[in-house]
C-alpha cells in the first residue's frame, strides 16, 4: 500500500483537472459529488497507508516517483516520504477535506461559482498533500507555494467586491515575504549540505555550526510566520475570512495555516540544535497568542473571533515547538483542526440560518431554531475551553506542561491566553444561542437548520473534538499517550519531561480551575446579567476602542512600511522612470531626429552630387586605411 | 616585366584610366557618356587583374576578367535599354532631369 502513496495527492488532481475542464458542463451534484469522492478516495488511501505503517518496523519509508531535477551537481528527485508525521498529516488533510467538501455541497447550493470552488479546492488539497509527503524541501515550496495560491483564489472567491480581493492580495502579499525567508532557507541549507533531502540534511545536520544551524532554522521560522500567520505577519488570516466559510474551516484553520508547524517538526533537529531559534520561536509564539486573545474579546464579526482564536491557538503550537514539545504541537494541531473546523463549519451554519448575517450583536435564542449547530458548536467551545476530558484540555495541557518545565513566564503568558481563549468563546457561544433574538423581523422568520449535508459534518466533527484527545492522554498518570509514541522516530532529539508527577497534576488541576473560572464569570456577564457589545464603536471605553480596533496595527503597518515605500516608489517614479530612463529613450529618439533633418538636405536628387560624395567617401576611407597602417 | 614592360607601366595606365572614366562619372550629365566612362573603369580594372596575373603566371585573374566582361555585357544590355525607356519618357538623357523620385 506504501508503494502508492502517489495516488494520494492524485485523486484530488484529477477531480481538480475534472472539475476545472468540465465544470461548467456538469451538474451542481455531480460536481461535487467528483470533488468529495476524489477526496474520499485519498482518505481511504490514506487510512490503509496509515494502518500499515502503524503495523510495520520500519517506521519511514521514501519511495521515489520519478528524477525531478537534474542539473550538473544538482539532483533532485520527486520523492515521497511517508513516517509517522507525514501520514497523521495525510489523514487531517484528507480526513477534514472530505468532510469540508461535503459540507460545501450544501453550503454553497446556491452559489453560481459552484463548481469553481470545487475545482478551487481540490487543488488546494492537492498542494497540500504534496506539501506534507514531499521527501525534500524544494517539493515542500511548491506544495506552501501551491497552498498559497489556492488560499488566494479562495479568499477572493466572491472577486466582484473589492474588499474581498483586496483582503486575497493582503493574505498574497504577506504570505510572500515569508516565503521569501523560507526560499533564502532552502537556499542556505543548500549551500551549506550539498542536498535539500530531509534525511541527508538531517543526518549531517550535527556536523556544522551552530551559528549556521541557528540562521537556517530562523530563516525557516520567517515562512512559518507568514504562512501559519504569527506576529508580525499575522495581519492577513482575519482579513482572509473574506473567503466562504468552508475555506476558513480547512485552509486558514485546520491545514494550511499548520503548515508551519509541520514545517517546524520536520525540521525539529535545527530547532533543538539552536537554542537561540527554539527561543525566538517560543516568545513570538505566546506573544502572538496573547495578543490575538485579547483582540478577540471585543470582535463582533462571528468569524472574526474564530479567525483570532485560530491565530492565538497557533501562536500557542509555536509556543510548544519551542519549548521542544514538537509532539505535543502536532497533537494541539490535531485536535485544533477537529474543534476549529467544527467551529468554523458551526458559524458557517448560522450564517447560513441568519441569511448571510455575520454580526453577533444581530443574532441571540438561536439554540431554539438550529439545535444540531447549537450543541455541536457547544463540544467545540468546550473542546476549546479545555475542560476535561475534551481533546482541547489534553493538548493544551501537554504544551503547558513542557512550557512551565522551560519558563514559568512563558508558562504564565499561556495560561492568561488559554482563559482568554474560553472568556471570548464563551462570549461568542452566549451571544449567539442564548438571550432574546436581535435580528430583523424577517431573519428571525427565516431561521432553519441546515440540510443533512452540512450537519452530518458538523457531528463527525464534533464527536472527533469531543473524543480526540484519547490520542494523546497524560503520560504521568501511566495512560497511553499514542500521539508522543507515534511521533517518536520523526523527533530526532527528544527533550523528555523531568517534572514530578505531583507538580504536574497540579498544573492540570489550576488549568481546569481556571478555565472553570472565567466560563463562569462570562456565565454570569452575558447570560445573567445579559451585557450585550456595544452597537456603536463611539460607546467603547478608550481601552476598548484600541482593542476593538485590532490595536490599529494595520494602520500602523500601512503608516510605517506602505506610506514611506508609496513615497520611495514616487520618488523612483518621477525621478528614475520619467527624468532618467524616459529621458534616455527619447533623447536617442530625438537626436536622430535632429540629426535627420540636417543631413536630409544633402538629399537633393542630384546624381553628380551622389556620385561626387561616393568618391570623395571612397577616396577618404583608402587615404584613412593608409593612414592608420 | 611582363614582354620587357616593367608592371609599374601597367599599374600607371590602370590607374590613369580609371581617373579618367570616374571623373567622367562625376563631371558629365549625359548618360551614355556616364556610361562609357563606367566601362572605362571596368576594363582598368581588367587590365590591372591581366597584368597582375601574366606576372605572378597565375591564370585565375584572366578568368575573372571573363567573367567581368561577361557581367558587362549584360550590364550593357539592361542599362542601354534603361537609358533607351527614360529617353522616350523625358525625350532627354540629361541626369539631372531625373530628379522625380525627390519628394
Amino acid at each position: 500500500m506504501i508503494k502508492l502513496i502517489a495516488l494520494v495527492p492524485l485523486f484530488p488532481l484529477i477531480g481538480f483537472l475534472i472539475n476545472g475542464f468540465f465544470g461548467k458542463k456538469l451538474s451542481k451534484s455531480l460536481s461535487g459529488i467528483i470533488a468529495s469522492v476524489s477526496i474520499l478516495a485519498s482518505f481511504v488511501l490514506s487510512v490503509l497507508i496509515f494502518v500499515e505503517l502503524q503495523g510495520s518496523a520500519q517506521k519511514s519509508h521514501i519511495i521515489e516517483a520519478f528524477s525531478w531535477i537534474n542539473s550538473g551537481t544538482l539532483h533532485i528527485p520527486f520523492e515521497f516520504l511517508v513516517d509517522p508525521l507525514s501520514s497523521l498529516f495525510l489523514l487531517i488533510i484528507t480526513g477534514i477535506g472530505f468532510l469540508i467538501h461535503v459540507y460545501s455541497i450544501g453550503y454553497m447550493h446556491d452559489d453560481e461559482g459552484f463548481s469553481r470552488f470545487f475545482t478551487y479546492l481540490n487543488l488546494f488539497v492537492f498542494f497540500m498533500l504534496l506539501l506534507v509527503l514531499g521527501n525534500n524541501y524544494l517539493i515542500m515550496f511548491v506544495g506552501w507555494e501551491g497552498v498559497g495560491l489556492c488560499s488566494y483564489l479562495l479568499i477572493g472567491f466572491w472577486f466582484k467586491n473589492t474588499a474581498y480581493n483586496n483582503a486575497a492580495r493582503k493574505a498574497f502579499v504577506m504570505n510572500r515575504i515569508g516565503d521569501l525567508g523560507f526560499l533564502l532557507g532552502i537556499i542556505l541549507i543548500f549551500v551549506t549540505f550539498g542536498s535539500i533531502s530531509f534525511n541527508e540534511v538531517f543526518d549531517k545536520a550535527g556536523t556544522v555550526g551552530t551559528s549556521v544551524i541557528t540562521a537556517i532554522a530562523l530563516l525557516l521560522f520567517i515562512g512559518a510566520m507568514g504562512k501559519s500567520a504569527q506576529i508580525p505577519l499575522y495581519t492577513w488570516l482575519p482579513d482572509a475570512m473574506a473567503g466562504p466559510t468552508p475555506v476558513s474551516a480547512l485552509i486558514h484553520a485546520a491545514t494550511m495555516v499548520t503548515a508551519g508547524i509541520y514545517m517546524v517538526t520536520r525540521s525539529n533537529i535545527f530547532y533543538s540544535i539552536s537554542d537561540v531559534a527554539s527561543e525566538v520561536v517560543a516568545i513570538t509564539g505566546v506573544v502572538t497568542a496573547l495578543f490575538a486573545a485579547t483582540i478577540g474579546l471585543l470582535q463582533n464579526d462571528i468569524k472574526k473571533i474564530l479567525a483570532y482564536s485560530t491565530v492565538s491557538q497557533l501562536g500557542l503550537m509555536f509556543l510548544g515547538l519551542g519549548v521542544g514539545a514538537y509532539s505535543s504541537a502536532v497533537f494541539h494541531v490535531t485536535t485544533h483542526a477537529f474543534f476549529k473546523a467544527l467551529l468554523f463549519l458551526g458559524a458557517g451554519s448560522v450564517i447560513h440560518a441568519m441569511g448571510g448575517e455575520q454580526d453577533i450583536r444581530k443574532m441571540g435564542g438561536l439554540s431554539n431554531h438550529i439545535k444540531i449547530t447549537f450543541w455541536t458548536m457547544f463540544i467545540g467551545t468546550i473542546a476549546i475551553s479545555g475542560i476535561p476530558p475534551f481533546s482541547g484540555f489534553f493538548s493544551k495541557d501537554e504544551i503547558l506542561a513542557h512550557t512551565y518545565e522551560h519558563s514559568p513566564v512563558l508558562w504564565f503568558l499561556g495560561m492568561v491566553t488559554s482563559m482568554l481563549t474560553v472568556f471570548y468563546m464563551c462570549r461568542m457561544l452566549f451571544l449567539t444561542f442564548y438571550g432574546k433574538f436581535r435580528g430583523t423581523h424577517e431573519q428571525e422568520h427565516h431561521l432553519h437548520e441546515s440540510p443533512k449535508s452540512m450537519t452530518i459534518p458538523l457531528m463527525v466533527l464534533a464527536l472527533l473534538a469531543a473524543a480526540g484527545g484519547l490520542l494523546g492522554l497524560p503520560e504521568f498518570l501511566h495512560l497511553p499517550n499514542w500521539m508522543h509514541h507515534n511521533l517518536e522516530s520523526v523527533i530526532k532529539r527528544p527533550d523528555p519531561m523531568t517534572m514530578d508527577h505531583d507538580k504536574e497534576l497540579i498544573l492540570m488541576g489550576l488549568a481546569v480551575l481556571a478555565a472553570g473560572t472565567v466560563w463562569f464569570f462570562a456565565h454570569m456577564m452575558y447570560r445573567v446579567n445579559k451585557v450585550l457589545p456595544a452597537a456603536k464603536e463611539e460607546q467603547l471605553k478608550p481601552w476598548q476602542k484600541l482593542i476593538y480596533n485590532k490595536y490599529w496595527v494595520d494602520e500602523i503597518y500601512d503608516a510605517v512600511i506602505r506610506k514611506p515605500l508609496d513615497f520611495l516608489s514616487d520618488i523612483f517614479y518621477k525621478f528614475m522612470d520619467i527624468a532618467m530612463i524616459d529621458g534616455i529613450v527619447n533623447g536617442v529618439g530625438s537626436a536622430v531626429k535632429g540629426v535627420g533633418s540636417v543631413v536630409r538636405l544633402a538629399q537633393q536628387g542630384s546624381i553628380g552630387f551622389y556620385v561626387i560624395s561616393m568618391v570623395l567617401g571612397v577616396v577618404f576611407i583608402v587615404l584613412l586605411t593608409f593612414l592608420i597602417k | 616585366m611582363i614582354n620587357g614592360i616593367s608592371i609599374n607601366y601597367y599599374l600607371l595606365l590602370s590607374a590613369v584610366l580609371f581617373i579618367i572614366g570616374a571623373v567622367g562619372v562625376m563631371a558629365r550629365r549625359n548618360s551614355i557618356i556616364i556610361f562609357m566612362c563606367i566601362e572605362l573603369m571596368l576594363n582598368a580594372v581588367n587590365l590591372l587583374l591581366v597584368a597582375f596575373s601574366t606576372l605572378h603566371g597565375d591564370a585565375s585573374g584572366q578568368v575573372f576578367v571573363f567573367f567581368i566582361m561577361a557581367v558587362a555585357a549584360a550590364e550593357v544590355a539592361v542599362g542601354l535599354a534603361i537609358l533607351s525607356m527614360i529617353y522616350r519618357n523625358v525625350k532627354s538623357i540629361d541626369t539631372d532631369l531625373l530628379s522625380n523620385l525627390k519628394n
